[in-house]
């Protein structure tokens, strides 16, 4: 459906207003049991904002747990190959737990116990998320319960194992279609009934406001370091900017520290799964409508009546019928230029990116870099292109193995 | 006056309280579905609501997310809810109905060609789940000033700080959400549901109806002292899952919801003896 697009604004990052929407996005679509929950996650979080020891526990754990900054990692023999535009990696996926994912958690987590709350609920779709959250609940002594879609289970086994490793309980979702988006309704009904002590930590910049503003927020290290970076090493700002996106957590943590800088692109790019044309994707801004769904307005995968499509993707952490409401805004006003890859263009730029660089991304960033793949040649040589590789594939070799006939 | 408030009224004169039934609509099929509507005054149910189905039906449990699926395979859709309420209405000018669920659904039919087809069917009034107070703009203040009522949810967790503001817009009654949870799952403690009772009359002067975890007659007739209306739903739409085909759910909903009804006229003789 095509919206109006608006002037765009004095600032791109002035956004949510107060009550959480960008544009017509976003807003706080909950039930009221969880509302004055909501509101008090607000509260907290800008309380959080202005207390600078909230900050300085935050850069420390970035630092000594998770290991940042993480480089900015010139990609010499894929620019050879691809022989136009000069490609840099975000190297997120070196982060402890081997994603961005890590980032939020640290902040989610910092702020549940300063919410005092006792319990760590979350979801996850690949079992990043999972992971991420079962490490921070460990680290902080918190119990944990992941809500996991079961065919996600199936196709992420090693990440369930390590999240069992990490002392969470991994609690199997068979309702719906058993993947990301039922995994998130299931944590919404164990919020419900257990508001007074558990703190939800939502994965990516999507749910009901403040989250999709928090969540952005703590992944905007991943920007602020790619800024200095590219400066220190090039002496100006990146031409491009590219990050794959599912919910869209990575790419708003690159992409919203440079949304003010006229001279950057930015390519977000979807799971076009089995292509566009068919039924089998998660490309909610290309072929979805603004709806409303987990607490939030933006694009959704949906029938005529409202109901919700079934995502898919060979990328488990990709498969979701919605977007980050940010996003739905960026697109909707043109700043973001949003892109798609499909399940075998993404294999494909696994296996090259394996081959050339000795990096072996997950299954989500080779959507990203498999746009790069596409794009790289035609720019010239001294445009800057920097790709978040937001994630490691290690999680990903079984499903890779599966797709390429290869048995282990 | 509306149907609803002409059917609070009529408890009122009574001395009683009312029995809220919920089902969703096209469950397990239309026909079916609409059987069961037609029986459900002549039941006991004093008011019917009836659920909008949704693929992702986030605040109820396990029985209501099956009788969503069920109406959605068999064809559910926001218009063939609507011909429902239609077909109902033809057959009973006298029985509120309020449309129960979530928004999306309602917003992709597009909200005012909604509410104007909701009225042209004789629904009454609204319940959204997830449209609290914060988001009244997008259905509940034109629902208003077309003549829906907008029921209002207040929960456990609504304080007496936030409660002023959950009832500004509401109308019709209230429904006070005995549970902080999903549809269906814990039951209700009485002694509770009294003491937020009470504490909401502080702030209002509409009926207050009580929901959630609500199973059987016992339950029904304890909640009725105190409220003046009782709200089922899990127990009736999982008499439909549970009966052995589709032809025989009407009988087995119509009858529990015959012992519901009784339990709940039976409330107030029993505290009076």
């Amino acid at each position: 459906m095509a919206v109006a697009r608006p002037n765009p604004p004095n600032s791109y990052r002035a956004g949510p207003d107060e009550g959480g929407h960008f544009g017509i996005y976003g807003g706080r679509f909950v039930a009221e049991t969880l509302m004055p929950l909501v509101l008090a996650v607000e509260r907290a979080y800008n309380d959080a904002k202005a207390d600078p020891a909230f900050k300085a526990e935050f850069d420390d754990l970035m630092r000594d747990y998770v290991g940042r900054p993480s480089p900015l990692y010139f990609a010499a023999r894929l620019t050879e190959h691809l022989g136009g535009a000069k490609i840099y990696f975000k190297r997120d996926e070196l982060n402890h737990t081997g994603a961005h994912k890590i980032n939020n958690c640290i902040g989610q987590i910092l702020l549940a116990r300063r919410m005092g709350k006792k319990r760590i609920i979350a979801e996850t779709g690949a079992g990043q998320h999972g992971v991420a959250t079962a490490t921070v609940a460990a680290r902080f002594g918190l119990p944990c319960v992941i809500y996991m879609g079961e065919i996600d289970i199936e196709r992420q086994k090693p990440n369930v194992f390590r999240m069992r490793l990490l002392g969470a309980e991994v609690r199997a979702v068979k309702s719906g279609s058993r993947t990301l988006k039922d995994a998130m309704n299931e944590a919404l009904r164990d919020w419900v009934a257990n508001v007074e002590d558990t703190f939800y930590i939502i994965g990516t910049v999507a749910g009901p406001h403040p989250y999709p503003t928090l969540v952005r927020d703590f992944q905007s290290v991943i920007g602020i370091e790619a800024k200095a970076q590219i400066l220190e090493k090039e002496g100006r700002l990146p031409d491009s900017l590219v990050a794959c996106i599912g919910g869209g957590s990575n790419a708003m943590g690159l992409f919203h520290p440079f949304l003010d800088d006229a001279t950057v692109d930015f390519y977000a790019v979807e799971a076009a799964g089995l292509g566009l044309d068919t039924e089998k994707h998660a490309a909610s801004i290309a072929k979805g409508r603004p709806g409303v769904l987990h607490g939030n307005r933006t694009y959704l995968l949906q029938d005529d009546d409202g109901q919700i499509i079934e995502a898919h993707s060979i990328s488990a952490g990709l498969d979701y019928p919605g977007i980050g409401p940010e996003h739905a805004w960026l697109h909707d006003i043109g700043r973001v230029n949003y892109v798609s890859a499909t399940d075998a263009e993404a294999l494909a730029a696994f296996e090259l990116c394996a081959k050339l660089e000795g990096i072996l991304p997950a299954l989500e960033p080779a959507h990203a870099l498999a746009h790069v793949r596409r794009m790289a040649p035609g720019l010239p040589r001294d445009h800057l292109l920097v790709m978040n590789m937001c994630g490691r594939g290690d999680k990903d070799i079984f499903t890779v193995a599966e797709a390429l006939g290869m048995p282990l | 006056m509306g149907r609803i408030a002409r059917r609070f009224a009529a408890l009122k004169a009574e001395n009683r309280a009312g029995l809220v039934t919920f089902l969703t609509a096209g469950d397990p099929d239309p026909a079916i579905s609409l059987e069961i509507l037609k029986g459900l005054p002549k039941a006991g149910a004093d008011i019917i609501e009836l659920g909008m189905p949704f693929s992702d039906p986030m605040a109820d449990g396990p029985a209501i997310q099956a009788a969503s699926l069920r109406a959605l395979a068999a064809g559910g859709s926001m218009k063939q809810t609507l011909a429902l309420v239609r077909a109902f209405r033809a057959g009973d000018a006298a029985t509120p109905i309020i449309l129960m669920g979530y928004f999306n659904p309602v917003y992709s039919y597009g909200v005012d060609r909604f509410i104007t087809d909701a009225l042209a069917a004789g629904v009454d009034g609204l319940i959204m789940v997830d449209l609290p107070p914060e988001e009244d703009a997008e259905l509940c203040l034109p629902a208003k000033k077309a003549g829906l009522t907008f029921v209002r949810l207040a929960t456990p967790t609504t304080d007496d700080e936030r409660l002023p503001k959950v009832l500004h817009n509401g109308s019709g009654f209230i429904y006070y959400v005995s549970i902080a949870g999903v549809t269906g799952t814990a039951a209700p403690d009485v002694g509770r549901v009294a003491a937020a009772i009470a504490r909401i009359r502080r702030h209002s002067d509409l009926p207050i109806a009580v929901g959630f975890g609500i199973r059987n007659p016992e339950q029904a007739s304890a909640v009725a002292r105190a409220a003046d209306a009782v709200v089922v739903g899990s127990a009736l739409v999982a008499e439909i899952a549970a009966a052995p085909t589709p032809a025989a759910a009407p009988a087995q909903v119509l009858d529990l919801v015959k012992r519901l009804a009784e339990g709940v006229r039976d409330a107030r003789k029993i505290t009076a003896e």
